[in-house]
Protein backbone atom coordinates (compact mmCIF):
# COMPACT_ATOMS: atom_id res chain seq x y z
CA UNK A 1 0.00 0.00 0.00
CA UNK A 2 1.33 3.37 -0.97
CA UNK A 3 1.82 6.14 1.49
CA UNK A 4 -0.50 9.08 1.14
CA UNK A 5 1.22 12.34 0.34
CA UNK A 6 0.53 14.80 3.16
CA UNK A 7 2.19 17.40 5.34
CA UNK A 8 2.93 14.59 7.78
CA UNK A 9 4.67 12.43 5.13
CA UNK A 10 6.63 15.47 3.98
CA UNK A 11 7.92 16.15 7.50
CA UNK A 12 8.62 12.47 8.09
CA UNK A 13 10.67 12.17 4.90
CA UNK A 14 12.52 15.38 5.66
CA UNK A 15 14.15 13.56 8.58
CA UNK A 16 15.67 11.06 6.17
CA UNK A 17 16.75 13.77 3.72
CA UNK A 18 14.00 12.80 1.25
CA UNK A 19 15.96 9.71 0.29
CA UNK A 20 13.32 7.13 1.20
CA UNK A 21 10.26 8.24 -0.74
CA UNK A 22 8.43 5.28 -2.15
CA UNK A 23 8.51 4.97 -5.96
CA UNK A 24 5.36 6.51 -7.42
CA UNK A 25 4.92 3.57 -9.77
CA UNK A 26 6.63 0.24 -10.35
CA UNK A 27 8.45 -0.66 -13.53
CA UNK A 28 7.17 -4.21 -14.18
CA UNK A 29 7.80 -6.62 -17.03
CA UNK A 30 4.62 -7.46 -18.97
CA UNK A 31 2.54 -10.45 -17.90
CA UNK A 32 1.35 -13.00 -20.48
CA UNK A 33 -2.24 -11.80 -20.45
CA UNK A 34 -4.32 -8.79 -19.39
CA UNK A 35 -8.05 -8.06 -19.31
CA UNK A 36 -7.34 -4.79 -21.10
CA UNK A 37 -4.27 -3.18 -22.61
CA UNK A 38 -3.98 0.57 -23.13
CA UNK A 39 -1.53 1.54 -25.86
CA UNK A 40 0.06 4.90 -25.09
CA UNK A 41 1.26 6.13 -21.71
CA UNK A 42 0.35 9.77 -22.05
CA UNK A 43 -2.16 11.60 -19.87
CA UNK A 44 -5.18 10.24 -21.75
CA UNK A 45 -3.92 6.64 -21.68
CA UNK A 46 -2.97 6.70 -18.00
CA UNK A 47 -6.28 8.34 -17.11
CA UNK A 48 -8.11 5.64 -19.07
CA UNK A 49 -6.32 2.91 -17.10
CA UNK A 50 -6.99 4.77 -13.83
CA UNK A 51 -10.75 5.04 -14.43
CA UNK A 52 -10.98 1.47 -15.78
CA UNK A 53 -9.53 0.24 -12.50
CA UNK A 54 -11.38 2.69 -10.29
CA UNK A 55 -14.87 2.85 -11.76
CA UNK A 56 -15.22 -0.34 -13.76
CA UNK A 57 -13.45 -2.78 -11.47
CA UNK A 58 -11.11 -4.09 -14.16
CA UNK A 59 -7.82 -4.50 -12.30
CA UNK A 60 -5.72 -6.62 -14.64
CA UNK A 61 -4.66 -3.79 -16.95
CA UNK A 62 -1.43 -2.84 -18.66
CA UNK A 63 -0.43 0.50 -20.13
CA UNK A 64 2.27 0.01 -22.77
CA UNK A 65 4.35 3.02 -23.76
CA UNK A 66 7.08 3.03 -26.41
CA UNK A 67 9.08 5.77 -24.67
CA UNK A 68 8.57 7.05 -21.16
CA UNK A 69 5.24 8.11 -19.67
CA UNK A 70 4.19 11.66 -20.39
CA UNK A 71 7.07 12.13 -22.84
CA UNK A 72 4.93 12.74 -25.90
CA UNK A 73 2.30 15.41 -26.33
CA UNK A 74 1.45 15.31 -22.61
CA UNK A 75 4.79 16.94 -21.92
CA UNK A 76 4.79 19.15 -25.01
CA UNK A 77 1.54 21.10 -24.82
CA UNK A 78 0.97 24.59 -23.45
CA UNK A 79 -1.20 23.26 -20.56
CA UNK A 80 -4.31 25.31 -21.33
CA UNK A 81 -7.62 24.04 -19.94
CA UNK A 82 -11.01 25.44 -20.96
CA UNK A 83 -14.43 24.20 -22.07
CA UNK A 84 -15.85 27.08 -24.12
CA UNK A 85 -16.68 25.05 -27.22
CA UNK A 86 -19.56 25.86 -29.55
CA UNK A 87 -21.66 22.74 -30.05
CA UNK A 88 -23.68 20.93 -27.36
CA UNK A 89 -21.76 17.67 -27.81
CA UNK A 90 -18.39 19.39 -27.37
CA UNK A 91 -19.62 21.52 -24.48
CA UNK A 92 -20.71 18.34 -22.69
CA UNK A 93 -17.40 16.62 -23.40
CA UNK A 94 -15.02 19.41 -22.44
CA UNK A 95 -16.99 20.66 -19.45
CA UNK A 96 -17.14 17.09 -18.11
CA UNK A 97 -13.34 17.21 -18.14
CA UNK A 98 -13.21 20.67 -16.57
CA UNK A 99 -15.43 19.52 -13.69
CA UNK A 100 -13.05 16.61 -13.01
CA UNK A 101 -10.06 19.00 -13.17
CA UNK A 102 -11.62 21.04 -10.36
CA UNK A 103 -11.23 18.16 -7.89
CA UNK A 104 -8.37 16.26 -9.51
CA UNK A 105 -5.52 17.12 -7.12
CA UNK A 106 -7.60 15.93 -4.15
CA UNK A 107 -8.78 12.82 -5.95
CA UNK A 108 -5.29 11.76 -7.04
CA UNK A 109 -3.60 12.97 -3.84
CA UNK A 110 -1.17 14.60 -6.24
CA UNK A 111 -0.85 18.32 -6.84
CA UNK A 112 -1.55 18.87 -10.53
CA UNK A 113 -1.25 22.64 -9.91
CA UNK A 114 -4.62 23.33 -11.54
CA UNK A 115 -4.93 27.09 -11.65
CA UNK A 116 -8.24 28.67 -12.69
CA UNK A 117 -6.68 31.90 -13.87
CA UNK A 118 -9.13 32.37 -16.72
CA UNK A 119 -8.71 32.07 -20.47
CA UNK A 120 -9.40 35.01 -22.75
CA UNK A 121 -10.00 34.56 -26.49
CA UNK A 122 -9.51 37.73 -28.53
CA UNK A 123 -11.51 39.06 -31.47
CA UNK A 124 -9.66 41.04 -34.16
CA UNK A 125 -12.29 41.61 -36.82
CA UNK A 126 -16.06 41.87 -37.12
CA UNK A 127 -16.50 38.21 -37.94
CA UNK A 128 -14.47 37.26 -34.85
CA UNK A 129 -16.75 39.49 -32.76
CA UNK A 130 -19.87 37.83 -34.15
CA UNK A 131 -18.44 34.33 -33.77
CA UNK A 132 -17.23 34.89 -30.22
CA UNK A 133 -20.54 36.47 -29.14
CA UNK A 134 -22.39 33.54 -30.63
CA UNK A 135 -20.09 31.13 -28.83
CA UNK A 136 -20.55 33.00 -25.53
CA UNK A 137 -24.32 32.61 -25.82
CA UNK A 138 -24.02 28.96 -26.79
CA UNK A 139 -21.72 28.34 -23.81
CA UNK A 140 -24.11 29.97 -21.37
CA UNK A 141 -27.05 27.94 -22.70
CA UNK A 142 -24.94 24.85 -21.95
CA UNK A 143 -24.20 26.01 -18.41
CA UNK A 144 -20.58 26.97 -19.17
CA UNK A 145 -19.40 30.25 -17.70
CA UNK A 146 -18.54 32.75 -20.42
CA UNK A 147 -18.63 36.50 -20.74
CA UNK A 148 -18.02 38.78 -23.68
CA UNK A 149 -15.61 41.65 -23.04
CA UNK A 150 -15.25 44.85 -25.04
CA UNK A 151 -11.83 46.37 -25.76
CA UNK A 152 -11.69 48.36 -22.50
CA UNK A 153 -12.66 45.31 -20.46
CA UNK A 154 -9.98 43.26 -22.23
CA UNK A 155 -7.41 45.94 -21.37
CA UNK A 156 -8.59 46.01 -17.77
CA UNK A 157 -8.39 42.23 -17.42
CA UNK A 158 -4.94 42.02 -19.02
CA UNK A 159 -3.28 45.47 -18.95
CA UNK A 160 -0.20 44.56 -21.00
CA UNK A 161 -2.23 43.93 -24.18
CA UNK A 162 -1.78 46.59 -26.84
CA UNK A 163 -5.34 47.73 -27.56
CA UNK A 164 -4.36 50.56 -29.89
CA UNK A 165 -6.75 50.82 -32.86
CA UNK A 166 -3.72 51.41 -35.09
CA UNK A 167 -2.20 47.95 -34.99
CA UNK A 168 -2.60 45.62 -37.97
CA UNK A 169 -5.17 43.42 -36.18
CA UNK A 170 -6.68 45.61 -33.44
CA UNK A 171 -8.33 44.03 -30.40
CA UNK A 172 -12.08 44.53 -30.85
CA UNK A 173 -13.11 42.44 -27.87
CA UNK A 174 -12.86 38.97 -26.45
CA UNK A 175 -14.43 36.22 -24.41
CA UNK A 176 -13.47 35.20 -20.93
CA UNK A 177 -13.99 31.87 -19.22
CA UNK A 178 -12.99 32.38 -15.60
CA UNK A 179 -13.13 28.68 -14.65
CA UNK A 180 -10.55 27.95 -17.33
CA UNK A 181 -6.82 28.02 -16.70
CA UNK A 182 -3.74 25.83 -16.70
CA UNK A 183 -2.29 22.79 -14.93
CA UNK A 184 1.13 21.22 -14.64
CA UNK A 185 1.14 18.71 -17.48
CA UNK A 186 3.83 16.36 -16.14
CA UNK A 187 2.04 16.15 -12.80
CA UNK A 188 -1.11 14.99 -14.57
CA UNK A 189 0.71 12.04 -16.14
CA UNK A 190 2.57 11.23 -12.93
CA UNK A 191 -0.53 11.59 -10.74
CA UNK A 192 -2.61 9.27 -12.92
CA UNK A 193 0.31 6.82 -13.21
CA UNK A 194 0.69 6.70 -9.43
CA UNK A 195 -3.08 6.34 -8.93
CA UNK A 196 -3.36 3.57 -11.54
CA UNK A 197 -0.29 1.74 -10.24
CA UNK A 198 -1.76 1.81 -6.74
CA UNK A 199 -4.79 -0.10 -8.03
CA UNK A 200 -2.60 -2.74 -9.68
CA UNK A 201 -2.22 -1.40 -13.22
CA UNK A 202 1.09 -2.40 -14.85
CA UNK A 203 2.77 0.61 -16.46
CA UNK A 204 5.26 -0.80 -18.97
CA UNK A 205 7.63 1.74 -20.47
CA UNK A 206 10.06 1.27 -23.39
CA UNK A 207 7.61 -1.20 -24.88
CA UNK A 208 6.63 -0.42 -28.45
CA UNK A 209 3.65 -2.05 -30.13
CA UNK A 210 4.71 -3.76 -33.37
CA UNK A 211 1.49 -5.47 -34.40
CA UNK A 212 -2.08 -6.24 -33.50
CA UNK A 213 -3.10 -9.89 -33.65
CA UNK A 214 -6.60 -10.56 -34.89
CA UNK A 215 -8.72 -13.63 -35.27
CA UNK A 216 -11.19 -12.59 -37.94
CA UNK A 217 -12.86 -9.48 -36.59
CA UNK A 218 -11.78 -9.96 -32.97
CA UNK A 219 -8.52 -8.87 -31.37
CA UNK A 220 -6.36 -11.48 -29.63
CA UNK A 221 -3.44 -9.45 -28.42
CA UNK A 222 -0.53 -7.20 -29.31
CA UNK A 223 2.98 -7.89 -30.50
CA UNK A 224 5.44 -5.66 -28.66
CA UNK A 225 9.19 -5.23 -28.35
CA UNK A 226 8.79 -7.06 -25.02
CA UNK A 227 6.93 -10.00 -26.57
CA UNK A 228 3.34 -10.99 -27.23
CA UNK A 229 0.66 -9.83 -24.79
CA UNK A 230 -2.69 -11.58 -24.91
CA UNK A 231 -5.81 -9.48 -24.34
CA UNK A 232 -9.42 -9.17 -25.45
CA UNK A 233 -9.61 -5.38 -25.20
CA UNK A 234 -7.13 -2.89 -26.67
CA UNK A 235 -7.57 0.83 -26.11
CA UNK A 236 -5.35 2.87 -28.43
CA UNK A 237 -4.46 6.38 -27.24
CA UNK A 238 -1.39 7.23 -29.27
CA UNK A 239 -2.18 10.74 -30.51
CA UNK A 240 0.00 11.53 -33.54
CA UNK A 241 0.74 7.84 -34.08
CA UNK A 242 -2.91 6.69 -34.08
CA UNK A 243 -2.87 6.02 -37.82
CA UNK A 244 0.30 3.94 -37.43
CA UNK A 245 -1.43 1.63 -34.93
CA UNK A 246 -4.63 1.64 -37.02
CA UNK A 247 -2.66 0.51 -40.07
CA UNK A 248 -1.38 -2.48 -38.04
CA UNK A 249 -5.00 -3.52 -37.56
CA UNK A 250 -5.88 -2.86 -41.19
CA UNK A 251 -8.01 0.18 -40.37
CA UNK A 252 -7.95 3.64 -41.88
CA UNK A 253 -8.73 6.72 -39.79
CA UNK A 254 -9.77 10.22 -40.90
CA UNK A 255 -6.60 11.71 -39.41
CA UNK A 256 -3.62 13.74 -40.54
CA UNK A 257 -0.59 14.02 -38.25
CA UNK A 258 1.10 17.39 -38.24
CA UNK A 259 3.78 19.18 -36.22
CA UNK A 260 2.58 21.70 -33.62
CA UNK A 261 5.16 23.91 -31.97
CA UNK A 262 5.50 25.73 -28.69
CA UNK A 263 8.23 27.73 -27.02
CA UNK A 264 9.11 29.22 -23.66
CA UNK A 265 11.02 32.35 -22.81
CA UNK A 266 13.57 32.96 -20.11
CA UNK A 267 11.87 33.22 -16.69
CA UNK A 268 10.75 36.67 -15.58
CA UNK A 269 8.75 38.11 -12.70
CA UNK A 270 4.93 37.77 -12.87
CA UNK A 271 3.66 39.83 -15.80
CA UNK A 272 0.61 38.01 -17.15
CA UNK A 273 -1.77 36.34 -14.70
CA UNK A 274 -4.15 34.76 -17.20
CA UNK A 275 -4.11 32.90 -20.50
CA UNK A 276 -4.70 34.95 -23.65
CA UNK A 277 -5.41 33.25 -26.95
CA UNK A 278 -5.86 34.80 -30.33
CA UNK A 279 -7.18 32.67 -33.12
CA UNK A 280 -6.92 35.27 -35.87
CA UNK A 281 -3.30 36.37 -35.44
CA UNK A 282 -2.39 33.01 -34.03
CA UNK A 283 -0.65 33.66 -30.77
CA UNK A 284 -1.39 32.44 -27.33
CA UNK A 285 0.52 33.08 -24.18
CA UNK A 286 0.49 32.37 -20.47
CA UNK A 287 3.13 32.44 -17.76
CA UNK A 288 4.31 29.33 -15.94
CA UNK A 289 4.90 29.24 -12.19
CA UNK A 290 8.62 29.29 -12.96
CA UNK A 291 8.11 32.62 -14.71
CA UNK A 292 8.59 31.53 -18.30
CA UNK A 293 6.21 32.81 -20.92
CA UNK A 294 4.62 29.76 -22.50
CA UNK A 295 3.81 30.50 -26.13
CA UNK A 296 1.92 28.28 -28.51
CA UNK A 297 2.40 28.44 -32.26
CA UNK A 298 0.36 26.91 -35.06
CA UNK A 299 0.57 23.65 -36.95
CA UNK A 300 2.49 23.16 -40.15
CA UNK A 301 0.19 22.25 -43.01
CA UNK A 302 2.10 19.13 -44.12
CA UNK A 303 1.96 15.64 -42.63
CA UNK A 304 5.03 14.87 -40.59
CA UNK A 305 6.12 12.64 -37.71
CA UNK A 306 9.43 14.41 -37.25
CA UNK A 307 8.48 16.25 -34.01
CA UNK A 308 9.87 19.48 -35.40
CA UNK A 309 8.10 22.24 -37.23
CA UNK A 310 9.09 25.09 -39.53
CA UNK A 311 10.80 28.27 -38.42
CA UNK A 312 8.39 30.49 -40.30
CA UNK A 313 5.54 29.24 -38.09
CA UNK A 314 7.41 30.34 -34.97
CA UNK A 315 8.34 33.62 -36.63
CA UNK A 316 4.69 34.33 -37.49
CA UNK A 317 3.59 33.62 -33.93
CA UNK A 318 6.27 35.83 -32.42
CA UNK A 319 5.34 38.64 -34.81
CA UNK A 320 1.80 38.49 -33.49
CA UNK A 321 2.96 38.23 -29.86
CA UNK A 322 5.12 41.34 -30.28
CA UNK A 323 2.35 43.37 -31.83
CA UNK A 324 -0.09 42.40 -29.06
CA UNK A 325 2.48 42.70 -26.24
CA UNK A 326 5.17 45.25 -27.14
CA UNK A 327 6.52 44.84 -23.59
CA UNK A 328 7.94 41.43 -24.60
CA UNK A 329 10.15 42.87 -27.34
CA UNK A 330 13.40 42.30 -25.40
CA UNK A 331 12.50 38.81 -24.14
CA UNK A 332 14.73 35.96 -25.17
CA UNK A 333 13.34 32.55 -25.96
CA UNK A 334 14.79 29.66 -24.03
CA UNK A 335 13.45 26.52 -25.65
CA UNK A 336 11.36 25.56 -28.66
CA UNK A 337 9.95 22.14 -29.52
CA UNK A 338 7.35 20.33 -31.57
CA UNK A 339 4.84 17.57 -31.03
CA UNK A 340 2.84 15.58 -33.54
CA UNK A 341 -0.90 16.16 -33.35
CA UNK A 342 -3.54 14.00 -35.03
CA UNK A 343 -6.15 16.21 -36.62
CA UNK A 344 -9.68 15.19 -37.57
CA UNK A 345 -11.42 16.92 -40.49
CA UNK A 346 -13.96 18.45 -38.05
CA UNK A 347 -11.40 19.36 -35.34
CA UNK A 348 -13.21 17.12 -32.85
CA UNK A 349 -11.89 13.91 -31.30
CA UNK A 350 -12.81 10.27 -31.83
CA UNK A 351 -13.58 8.21 -28.69
CA UNK A 352 -15.03 5.13 -30.23
CA UNK A 353 -15.41 1.44 -30.86
CA UNK A 354 -14.20 0.24 -34.25
CA UNK A 355 -15.33 -2.38 -36.75
CA UNK A 356 -12.92 -4.78 -35.01
CA UNK A 357 -14.29 -6.27 -31.79
CA UNK A 358 -12.18 -5.36 -28.77
CA UNK A 359 -10.30 -2.55 -30.52
CA UNK A 360 -11.05 0.97 -29.35
CA UNK A 361 -9.59 4.29 -30.44
CA UNK A 362 -9.26 7.57 -28.56
CA UNK A 363 -7.65 9.95 -31.01
CA UNK A 364 -8.07 13.02 -33.18
CA UNK A 365 -7.67 15.50 -30.31
CA UNK A 366 -5.57 17.58 -32.65
CA UNK A 367 -4.16 20.71 -31.07
CA UNK A 368 -6.30 20.68 -27.92
CA UNK A 369 -6.21 17.34 -26.15
CA UNK A 370 -4.55 18.27 -22.88
CA UNK A 371 -7.57 20.12 -21.49
CA UNK A 372 -9.72 17.02 -21.92
CA UNK A 373 -7.34 14.53 -20.28
CA UNK A 374 -9.49 13.53 -17.23
CA UNK A 375 -12.79 13.50 -19.14
CA UNK A 376 -11.29 11.67 -22.09
CA UNK A 377 -9.88 8.96 -19.80
CA UNK A 378 -13.17 8.64 -17.93
CA UNK A 379 -15.31 8.33 -21.07
CA UNK A 380 -12.86 6.08 -22.90
CA UNK A 381 -12.75 3.75 -19.87
CA UNK A 382 -16.56 3.64 -19.92
CA UNK A 383 -16.53 2.85 -23.64
CA UNK A 384 -13.97 0.05 -23.24
CA UNK A 385 -15.59 -1.49 -20.13
CA UNK A 386 -19.15 -1.50 -21.49
CA UNK A 387 -18.35 -1.89 -25.18
CA UNK A 388 -20.72 1.05 -25.60
CA UNK A 389 -20.04 4.79 -25.52
CA UNK A 390 -21.13 6.98 -22.62
CA UNK A 391 -23.81 9.50 -23.64
CA UNK A 392 -21.19 12.26 -23.46
CA UNK A 393 -18.97 10.66 -26.11
CA UNK A 394 -21.67 9.05 -28.24
CA UNK A 395 -21.41 11.88 -30.79
CA UNK A 396 -17.66 11.35 -31.07
CA UNK A 397 -17.87 7.95 -32.72
CA UNK A 398 -15.91 7.06 -35.81
CA UNK A 399 -19.08 6.50 -37.88
CA UNK A 400 -19.84 10.21 -37.94
CA UNK A 401 -17.56 10.44 -40.95
CA UNK A 402 -19.88 8.04 -42.76
CA UNK A 403 -23.19 9.50 -41.56
CA UNK A 404 -21.97 13.08 -42.03
CA UNK A 405 -22.98 14.05 -38.48
CA UNK A 406 -19.76 15.98 -37.88
CA UNK A 407 -18.99 18.15 -34.83
CA UNK A 408 -17.32 21.13 -36.48
CA UNK A 409 -15.21 22.88 -33.88
CA UNK A 410 -12.66 24.64 -36.08
CA UNK A 411 -13.76 27.96 -34.60
CA UNK A 412 -13.38 26.93 -30.97
CA UNK A 413 -10.24 24.88 -31.52
CA UNK A 414 -8.31 28.17 -31.35
CA UNK A 415 -5.32 26.82 -33.27
CA UNK A 416 -5.61 27.26 -37.00
CA UNK A 417 -5.37 24.00 -38.87
CA UNK B 1 11.68 23.58 -42.62
CA UNK B 2 13.06 22.02 -45.77
CA UNK B 3 13.76 22.83 -49.41
CA UNK B 4 11.39 21.71 -52.15
CA UNK B 5 12.57 21.42 -55.73
CA UNK B 6 9.61 22.84 -57.66
CA UNK B 7 9.54 21.16 -61.09
CA UNK B 8 8.86 24.59 -62.65
CA UNK B 9 10.90 27.05 -60.54
CA UNK B 10 13.68 24.98 -58.94
CA UNK B 11 14.71 24.84 -55.31
CA UNK B 12 12.73 27.05 -52.94
CA UNK B 13 12.02 27.13 -49.22
CA UNK B 14 9.10 25.07 -48.03
CA UNK B 15 7.37 28.18 -46.68
CA UNK B 16 6.69 29.25 -50.29
CA UNK B 17 4.52 26.16 -50.76
CA UNK B 18 1.28 24.82 -49.39
CA UNK B 19 0.79 21.12 -48.72
CA UNK B 20 -2.18 19.46 -50.38
CA UNK B 21 -2.17 16.14 -48.55
CA UNK B 22 -2.16 12.58 -49.87
CA UNK B 23 -1.80 12.27 -53.65
CA UNK B 24 -3.41 9.89 -56.12
CA UNK B 25 -6.85 9.80 -54.51
CA UNK B 26 -9.06 9.44 -57.54
CA UNK B 27 -12.18 11.51 -57.77
CA UNK B 28 -15.22 9.19 -57.96
CA UNK B 29 -16.11 8.50 -61.58
CA UNK B 30 -19.80 8.07 -60.81
CA UNK B 31 -20.56 10.10 -57.68
CA UNK B 32 -24.27 9.26 -57.72
CA UNK B 33 -23.48 5.54 -57.38
CA UNK B 34 -21.36 5.94 -54.25
CA UNK B 35 -22.47 4.56 -50.88
CA UNK B 36 -21.97 6.55 -47.66
CA UNK B 37 -19.03 4.28 -46.78
CA UNK B 38 -17.37 4.99 -50.12
CA UNK B 39 -17.91 8.73 -49.71
CA UNK B 40 -16.30 8.58 -46.25
CA UNK B 41 -13.32 6.72 -47.72
CA UNK B 42 -12.91 9.27 -50.49
CA UNK B 43 -13.47 12.41 -48.42
CA UNK B 44 -12.02 11.65 -45.01
CA UNK B 45 -10.04 8.43 -44.63
CA UNK B 46 -6.30 8.87 -45.14
CA UNK B 47 -3.24 6.63 -45.00
CA UNK B 48 -1.41 9.25 -42.90
CA UNK B 49 1.76 7.24 -43.37
CA UNK B 50 4.81 7.41 -41.15
CA UNK B 51 7.41 6.80 -43.82
CA UNK B 52 7.32 7.24 -47.58
CA UNK B 53 4.31 9.28 -48.61
CA UNK B 54 3.09 10.38 -52.04
CA UNK B 55 1.64 13.85 -51.63
CA UNK B 56 0.58 17.01 -53.45
CA UNK B 57 2.07 20.47 -53.04
CA UNK B 58 1.30 23.81 -54.64
CA UNK B 59 3.85 26.59 -55.15
CA UNK B 60 1.57 29.28 -53.67
CA UNK B 61 4.15 32.07 -53.62
CA UNK B 62 5.74 31.13 -56.94
CA UNK B 63 4.36 29.63 -60.13
CA UNK B 64 1.14 28.56 -58.33
CA UNK B 65 1.29 25.18 -60.04
CA UNK B 66 0.42 21.88 -58.35
CA UNK B 67 2.81 18.92 -58.43
CA UNK B 68 3.58 15.70 -56.57
CA UNK B 69 6.27 14.97 -54.02
CA UNK B 70 7.55 11.73 -52.52
CA UNK B 71 8.64 12.47 -48.96
CA UNK B 72 9.61 10.45 -45.91
CA UNK B 73 7.28 11.83 -43.23
CA UNK B 74 9.42 10.44 -40.42
CA UNK B 75 12.28 12.85 -41.20
CA UNK B 76 10.91 15.17 -43.94
CA UNK B 77 13.51 14.02 -46.51
CA UNK B 78 12.21 14.47 -50.04
CA UNK B 79 12.88 11.48 -52.30
CA UNK B 80 11.40 12.65 -55.59
CA UNK B 81 9.33 15.38 -57.24
CA UNK B 82 7.17 14.85 -60.32
CA UNK B 83 4.56 16.78 -62.27
CA UNK B 84 0.81 16.27 -62.09
CA UNK B 85 -0.30 13.56 -64.48
CA UNK B 86 3.12 11.91 -64.54
CA UNK B 87 3.67 8.44 -63.16
CA UNK B 88 5.47 8.37 -59.80
CA UNK B 89 9.18 7.74 -60.37
CA UNK B 90 8.96 5.04 -57.70
CA UNK B 91 6.13 2.57 -57.58
CA UNK B 92 6.18 1.45 -54.00
CA UNK B 93 7.66 2.11 -50.58
CA UNK B 94 10.07 -0.81 -50.73
CA UNK B 95 12.51 0.86 -53.08
CA UNK B 96 13.33 3.33 -50.30
CA UNK B 97 13.71 0.88 -47.49
CA UNK B 98 17.28 -0.06 -46.75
Amino acid sequence: MKNKYSLFSLVKNAFSYHENWEKAWKDPEPKKEYDAVIVGGGGHGLATAYYLAKKHNIKNIAVVEKGWIGGGNTGRNTTIIRSNYLWDASAGLYDHALKIWEGLSQELNYNVMFSQRGVMNLAHNLQDVRDLKRRTHANRLNGIDAVYLNTEQVKKFCPIINTSPNIRYPVLGGTLQRRAGTARHDAVAWGYARGADKMGVDIIQNCEVKGIKRNGDTVEGIETTKGFIKTKKIGVVTAGHSSVIANMAGLRLPLESKPLQALVSEPVKPIIDTVVMSNAVHAYVSQSDKGELVIGAGTDDYISYSQKGSHDIVEGTLNAILELYPIFSRMRMLRQWGGIVDICPDASPIISKTSIKGLYFNCGWGTGGFKATPGSGDLFAHTIANDEPHKLNAAFNINRFISGDLVDEHGAAAVAH
Amino acid sequence: MFIINCPYCGEREQSEFKAGGEAHIDRPKQPTELSDDQWAEYLFMRKNIKGIQFERWVHTHGCRKWFNVVRDTSNDNIKAVYKMGEKPPINNDKEFKS
